[in-house]
């Protein structure tokens, strides 16, 4: 891929950036980005992932713009109320930037679409609110072997890691088994700040760029706690546990599972 | 003995909004029982009826995690700082 002037004027300001260049741009160009859940996280990863110019982008959802979204989903304005979040996405992103193919999957993964799904993709990023996705999609990642960019957020405090399966560990090495349902309160019972989700989701579109461009230190086997309401950063160190039930050294989980059917949360009817 | 305590945010009910309290203890074990003293029905959320930590919470001592020293008899000493960190879901809605 050669770039054109509009793109080497368009890209000019981080190509100048002396670990990206022409060469790290046309590995943006060539990059193939899946962004699972484009809300409150999602958002703002697909934007900036964009406004890079990350080549393909693949946006999983299978949910409408509500008003209750919108004071965080920045990608979405009032007009989009009621449409396909997907849809919304692709023709906001497509306008800020013309060289981003946006690819749109409007559904919700399960064990029986997920592998098919990501196969297409080099990178998949996490912006998914709850815990059944959460478990699917890490581990998908981790029998396709797809570096996974998670991020997630409760209330004034967010969390985000980088997982590159057969690198490092993955989401079950820190946490080997998702709460029983109710156990922990979701975002729409908990509520959220706003702004306390672009931070992750900018967190998770930084550590995305980073993968592509091949720069910097990944974050890997280090999970970074953020809480907004004392201004500060902590990383924990995450070891690969070799007892994972994923990606250990004798794997129980060899198929994927729909925690849903013994969660028992309900699916949306929207679909 | 002083060892500071970070509580997340989904157990922030339970020490009356406070995001650090302090624990008195010498390991891990202690701690948990110094935190169910002070707050009680803390110790149900971290641990299972068989007192072993819950397979969606970890405790880190300064960066470590707990698991991967001595469980719930890693030594804790004045100074240390203790996290509580659970799995959290929340990202699309």
């Amino acid at each position: 891929m050669i770039l054109n002037d509009e793109q080497i004027e368009r890209y000019s300001r981080q190509i100048l950036l002396p670990k990206i260049g022409g060469g790290g741009q046309e590995r943006l160009l060539a990059a193939k980005v899946l962004v699972v859940g484009v809300g409150g996280l999602g958002s703002p990863v697909a934007a900036y992932l964009t406004g890079a110019g990350v080549g393909t982008l693949g946006l999983v959802d299978s949910d409408s713009v509500d008003i209750t979204n919108l004071h965080r989903q920045i990608i979405y304005s009032t007009d989009d109320l009621g449409k396909a979040k997907v849809e919304a996405a692709k023709v906001r992103l497509e306008r800020m930037n013309p060289d981003v193919k946006v690819i749109v999957h409007k559904l919700r993964l399960t064990s029986a679409n997920i592998m098919a799904v990501i196969n297409d993709y080099d990178i998949v990023v996490d912006g998914t609110d709850n815990f059944p996705a959460r478990y699917l999609i890490n581990d998908a990642c981790v029998l396709a072997k797809k570096p996974l960019v998670h991020g997630a957020f409760f209330r004034f405090e967010g969390q985000a890691m980088v997982i590159k399966p057969g690198e490092g560990p993955c989401y079950r090495c820190m946490f080997s088994e998702p709460p029983p349902p109710g156990a922990v309160p979701s975002c729409q019972e908990a509520g959220v700040l706003g702004a306390l989700a672009g931070v992750i989701g900018l967190i998770q579109a930084t550590e995305t760029l980073k993968l592509i461009l091949r720069i910097g230190e990944p974050l890997v086997g280090k999970l970074i706690i953020f809480n907004s309401l004392e201004m500060g950063f902590r990383k924990v160190k995450v070891p690969q546990d070799k007892n994972c039930p994923v990606c250990g050294e004798n794997p129980t989980i060899t198929e994927l599972i729909d925690y849903e059917i013994f969660c028992g949360i309900k699916k949306k009817e929207s679909e | 003995m002083s060892i500071k305590v970070r509580i997340p945010q989904p157990l922030q009910k339970l020490t009356r909004g406070q995001e650090e309290v302090e624990a008195a203890a010498s390991d891990v074990k202690g701690l948990i029982d110094d935190l169910e003293k002070n707050f009680p029905g803390i110790k149900d959320r971290i641990c299972d009826g068989q007192g072993k930590l819950r397979r969606f919470i970890n405790i880190y001592v300064n960066e470590e995690d707990v698991r991967f020293q001595q469980g719930d008899a890693t030594t804790i000493k004045d100074g240390d700082e203790v996290s509580i960190v659970p799995a959290i879901a929340g990202g699309a809605q």
